[in-house]
């Protein structure tokens, strides 16, 4: 079965009318050697035939495990009525409904998470958001590549692994040169940092609390970017922003996040959101939609997409991105967890996230041979050092029902013996203590 | 109503000379087609361009568009205050609207006058 609603008539038919011989020649604008050589598609099965087989790729997920995985994907409780309410059928559609004229709700509820995400990172704008928290950092990184006309972007070797690969596999064709710089012992090397800063340097990309866990203040590391005339960078975990001093505080320019660990199931990487907020300064280079705030000529409110002069579907060739998606209903999960939770919900859920961290930290290293490897402060996650390969305990402890943590010597070389591990408001104190005492019968 | 002591470019640009300096801005009847203003994004001081090179664009409630140097020029001096108020362009064009000061450093000799510009504008009208 090919499950293309076109016949081949119809594939004719719509191309006579364009005046053109094939679907190749629809795409002769594109470069052939631009072009993907294959799909890599397998053949089209039965609607029956692919049940079965997912089915049974599903029956091999183990769903009862205790995790520790953290890695910038957290598993923090979502209240029910979440599911409730976004499954509405208003809500529920594959395209977003823009048109001001038949969709305020769905404008104001953008309008809506924009300003609670603004707030959340303490600056000015926010957009309706991108696909996942990578794909919000390559876009922020292009936002300041414009802004500066400088190609030189300097990234801490602290900055999630994942996002580097994809920084480095999006700008790949983009005369953009990335410098990364190591980290320190998984601290954030603010000292080397601030040291590669120059007058070619479109942007610094930093996270808080950096991918080991650790928390850092990049006040002064900002101010230098800015003496510069560079762009202030930072990824974030947003639950944690609110106990942390929050990227407008620091003086970033732009902040982005995942916006997984609010609202959305892990289900196994997505869909999830990408957050984008920005300074007045950068809004006119922010790509995406962007609800507001109006009045009509009779003075009621009214909410509308703005500042789109720089979107495709104005002026094509002048975009900023291609992104021309935003994950509305992520989004809208966000923003009803987030009003379920209020201010204090959201600082009782990092607050406890952190405290089970510490006391597991505290756990962990009790046992003989195992070492902090995080320093200083962090927040619901750090790393640890164990005697011995961390790749074989995470194999050992899941057969005996235990995700312990990332290993980070999936990403870090000489790191083979380091754990990343991370607890939230779920994570409970028994939890932990089994987790030790299996962890010190397997060392 | 195009003032005659100006030279005019075919995308709608004036230029003001002033010995090797010059003014430069929107004509009356290029704000008057893009519609109300909403941003205008200007170069910095110490730029350089050549005559025809793009510079700037201007967004309004309708569309946003560029605007071209009718010169080749270093820029001297760009009007700060159309970052707040750009409706100045709408409002003065000639006047409190200008864009940039600049030093000349091309020839003026393929720019129109004024009563060449008014048939440009008349063809772009229809």
């Amino acid at each position: 079965m090919p499950y293309v609603p076109h016949s081949p008539e119809d594939v004719r038919e719509m191309l006579n009318v364009i005046g053109v011989n094939s679907v190749d020649d629809l795409f002769a604008e594109i470069p052939a050697d631009l072009r993907p050589k294959s799909f890599d598609l397998p053949k089209g099965k039965s609607e029956m035939a692919v049940l079965q087989k997912m089915e049974k790729l599903a029956a091999r997920n183990t769903t009862d495990l205790t995790s520790f995985l953290g890695a910038g994907f957290y598993d923090h409780f979502i209240p029910t009525a979440v599911d409730a309410l976004v499954s509405r059928s208003e809500f529920y559609t594959a395209y977003t409904p823009y048109q001001p004229e038949a969709s305020q709700g769905t404008l104001q509820a953008i309008f809506e998470y924009q300003t609670a995400m603004a707030r959340l990172m303490g600056l000015d704008y926010s957009n309706a958001s991108v696909y996942d928290g990578g794909t919000a950092l390559y876009e922020a990184t292009l936002m300041a590549v414009r802004k500066t006309k400088r190609r030189k972007v300097i990234v801490s070797e602290a900055l999630n692994p994942i996002y580097r690969e994809m920084l480095d596999s999006y700008t790949g064709n983009l005369n953009i040169e990335l410098v990364t710089v190591p980290h320190n012992h998984g601290r954030t090397n603010i000292k080397s940092l601030t040291a590669v800063i120059d007058k070619d340097t479109a942007a610094i990309i930093v996270q808080n609390p950096n991918f080991f866990g650790s928390v850092n203040d990049f006040t002064d590391l900002f101010a230098t970017a800015h003496e510069h005339k560079a762009v202030a960078i930072m990824s974030t975990y947003p639950v944690l922003q609110a106990v942390l001093k929050t990227p407008g505080q620091m003086g970033a320019d732009i902040a982005v996040a995942e916006g997984q660990s609010i609202g959305q199931p892990l289900s196994f990487g997505g869909p999830y959101l990408g957050i984008m907020t920005c300074s007045k300064a950068l809004v006119r280079q922010m790509p995406g939609r962007v609800a507001g705030r109006t009045e009509d000529g009779e003075g009621r409110t009214g909410y509308v997409l703005t500042l789109q002069a720089r979107e495709q579907h104005i002026r094509r060739q002048k975009a900023t991105s291609n992104i021309c998606s935003n994950q509305a209903l992520c989004a809208l999960r966000t923003l009803i967890h987030l009003c379920l939770l209020g201010e204090e919900g959201l600082r009782r859920t990092a607050l406890l996230s952190i405290e089970r961290a510490h006391y597991a930290a505290e756990r962990l290293t009790s046992i003989t041979g195992v070492d902090l490897f995080t320093k200083g402060p962090f927040g619901n996650e750090f790393a640890i050092t164990l005697p011995v390969n961390a790749f074989e305990i995470v194999d050992k402890l899941t057969e005996r029902g235990i995700i312990p943590g990332c290993p980070l010597g999936r990403y870090y070389d000489g790191l083979e013996n380091g754990l990343l591990i991370s607890c939230t408001e779920k994570t409970t104190e028994e939890q932990i203590g089994i987790f030790a005492e299996i962890l010190r019968g397997a060392i | 109503m195009i003032p005659q002591e100006l030279l005019y470019a075919k995308s709608h640009e004036w230029l003001k000379v002033d010995g090797e300096n010059g003014t430069i801005g929107i004509t009356q009847f290029a704000q008057e087609q893009l519609g109300d203003l909403t941003f205008i994004e200007l170069p910095q001081e110490g730029d350089t361009f050549e005559a025809g090179d793009e510079f700037g664009s201007i967004e309004s409630v309708k569309a946003a568009s560029e605007v071209y140097m009718p010169v080749a020029c270093e820029i001297i001096a760009v009007n700060e205050s159309l970052e707040d108020a750009p409706e100045k362009v709408n409002d003065d064009p000639y006047g409190d609207g200008w864009l940039l000061k600049v030093k000349i450093t091309g020839s003026t000799d393929d720019l129109l006058d004024a009563a060449a510009y008014q048939e440009v504008t008349e063809e772009d009208a229809h």
